[in-house]
């Protein structure tokens, strides 16, 4: 089976996350990158499908230079091999032409099943997995906390409001995870040292058959137009309970209202 | 005035809160169209009038609502090209947002997500990384898709006697893909849900165990509020992991939130830090949600919540 897993390099939440101030875009150098945490999740469960059906797992990913960490994490926890888009005329994409990107290149590489997590920690859209879906035109089975594949069938839970749906569809298929899903696995001291010998194939807009008018700001259809450090917090009002803790925040609770 | 459709979001017919936000939302803009689909619509249609639903377009066939997300769709962008809408709104819930996603890609148009606030020519608010920035987008091509987030609105009736429209669509083998075999509703009991209750309150690690969690229980129930619980607590055990608040798990933006036993680490400020009023209670005065709150107590859980929770239940 060849699975493929798209991951993205965010700015790690524990950093300060910025945009520029020119294309407004997010500010790369001001954080340090890491892989979105719920395409670890994504990774785990790509791996875990490929140790009981067989097949391959390739590692997706565009965006800068930096985001070859992002790949390299994830080939030492266990990934095959990985393709890495990267190009200036990508850079300001937004949710609508990254998904057009990656389907350029998910018809160019094949696959069986395509796993992610279920948003980034950086745009938090939510949306890429169902984009990919609509694009490819295959069974969207998203928001999963547990998935069965058993040779073309998939069957899996989706998390909703009220509480979940069982959910089947026919491989291929776009399948987006859930932080329960499962507990990834840190890379083995191994698995970090072979992941140094594992292919990685670039490709630039043209290798992929992405036409550059369509991604990057240019094509973006989404504009931000400003933007600004929220208004910083009043500063609280912070008590110590001397017996009397409860009370005194059911006071300010009253005194606004909320009781 | 041009129409701007409105997605109704209802579980078999129950209407959720944020349909209502939407439908004021869309009323200070344009001409409310609510969207229907599904069952259920007869004893949801005069709460839809009360918001102020100028029109109503009903499709209630029951093959829309068997199948992920597609076909919802696929149903508005017929209704899109039918209708020339001057923007299509969506609860930016979890399937608001691929619903909206695959829309987006059906009618080459822009989408902005998780909008807090909308101002003229549907530029969207946003609140991004974890409220540190509040940036202003919008849509550049075709038709505006917006999600917007429960609870950025206030909801407010405008009595109409809306227009119906049966509407249908003849699905493609697309979207068709997903089946739903079962839908598995959890008891939620009384309690509000979390992505749109007015009041949350959460429990974290200083709780302590699973047993403790009805303290909060206890303290949410006095407020009519959801319980939520953070990273640290799910991951234990203590509480199901569907109620986690946080960067991984559901944002939440109440008019109130109390957070309880938590230190307010980056990972759970990125999922309430938009929340209106914030109060906390926890041990550690250095605890980094004392940074946020409105109100906070430093001191013993085991002794503040409970007495919080009997003062609440006196002023009643």
């Amino acid at each position: 089976m060849n699975i493929v897993v798209c991951v993205k390099q965010v700015p790690d939440t524990a950093t300060e996350r910025k945009l520029k101030s020119g294309d407004k875009t997010l500010d790369r150098e001001a954080a340090d990158g890491v892989i979105n945490e719920l395409d670890e999740y994504a990774v785990e469960e790509a791996l875990t499908i490929k140790e009981a059906q067989g097949g391959e797992v390739t590692v997706l990913t565009m965006g800068p230079e930096k985001a070859a960490d992002s790949i390299r994490k994830a080939l030492a926890m266990g990934a095959d091999k990985a393709v890495h888009v990267s190009d200036e005329a990508l850079v300001g994409s937004d949710a609508l032409s990254t998904s057009y990107a990656l389907t350029q290149v998910l018809k160019k590489i094949g696959f069986d099943l395509v796993i992610l997590g279920s948003e980034s920690t950086d745009a938090r859209t939510g949306m890429l997995a169902a984009m990919l879906s609509e694009r490819l035109g295959v069974p969207q089975v998203t928001l999963a906390n547990k998935v069965e594949i058993d040779g073309t069938s998939i069957k899996a839970q989706r998390l909703t409001d009220y509480g979940f749906d069982r959910v089947e569809a026919t491989l291929p298929a776009v399948v987006s995870v859930v932080e329960k899903i499962n507990e990834p696995r840190y890379p083995s001291f191994k698995g970090i040292m072979a992941a140094k010998k594992k292919p990685v194939e670039k490709l630039a807009v043209a290798d992929a058959e992405i036409d550059a008018a369509l991604v990057g700001l240019t094509g973006a259809s989404t504009e931000v137009v400003d933007f600004a450090d929220a208004p910083p917090r009043e500063k609280g009002q912070i008590v110590k309970d001397e017996g009397d803790g409860g009370s005194k925040a059911a006071e300010f609770l009253a005194s606004k209202k909320f009781i | 005035m041009a129409e701007i459709l409105v997605l109704v979001d209802h579980v078999d017919g129950e209407v959720k809160k944020v349909t209502f936000e939407l439908l004021t939302l869309a009323r200070a803009h344009g001409e409310a169209a609510a969207v229907w689909i599904g069952p259920g619509y007869e004893g949801a249609k005069d709460k839809l009038a009360e918001y102020g639903a100028a029109k109503v377009y009903v499709a209630a066939d029951e093959e829309l609502t068997s199948y992920v997300v597609a076909p919802k769709a696929e149903l508005l962008a017929q209704l899109v090209a039918d209708k020339s809408p001057a923007a299509v709104l969506v609860p930016a819930t979890g399937e608001g947002k691929e619903i909206a996603g695959r829309l987006a890609v059906k009618i080459d148009s822009g989408v902005l997500t998780d909008v807090v606030g909308l101002a003229d020519d549907f530029v969207g608010e946003h609140s991004i990384f974890g409220g540190a920035i509040v940036s202003h987008a919008k849509v550049s091509k075709g038709t505006p898709i917006v999600a917007v987030r429960p609870n950025s609105t206030a909801p407010e009736a405008s009595p109409s006697t809306p227009e119906e429209e049966q509407v249908s669509v003849s699905l493609s083998d697309a979207a068709k893909g997903t089946h739903v075999v079962e839908k598995v509703v959890q008891e939620k009991g009384e309690r509000p849900e979390l992505t749109e209750a007015a009041i949350v309150v959460s429990g974290g690690r200083g709780v302590g165990g699973a047993d403790n969690f009805k303290l909060i229980e206890d303290l949410a129930d006095s407020l009519g509020a959801a319980v939520g619980a953070s990273r640290a607590a799910t991951d234990a055990g203590w509480y199901p992991h569907s109620f986690q608040v946080g960067q991984t798990g559901k944002t939440v933006s109440p008019q109130l939130y109390v957070a309880v036993g938590i230190s307010g680490a980056i990972q759970h400020r990125a999922g309430m830090q938009t929340s209106k009023t914030i109060v906390a209670i926890n041990k550690d005065s250095e605890a980094p949600i004392f940074e946020l709150v409105d109100y906070g107590v430093v001191g013993d859980l085991f002794q503040v919540a409970p007495q919080l929770t009997e003062e609440i239940k006196k002023r009643k």
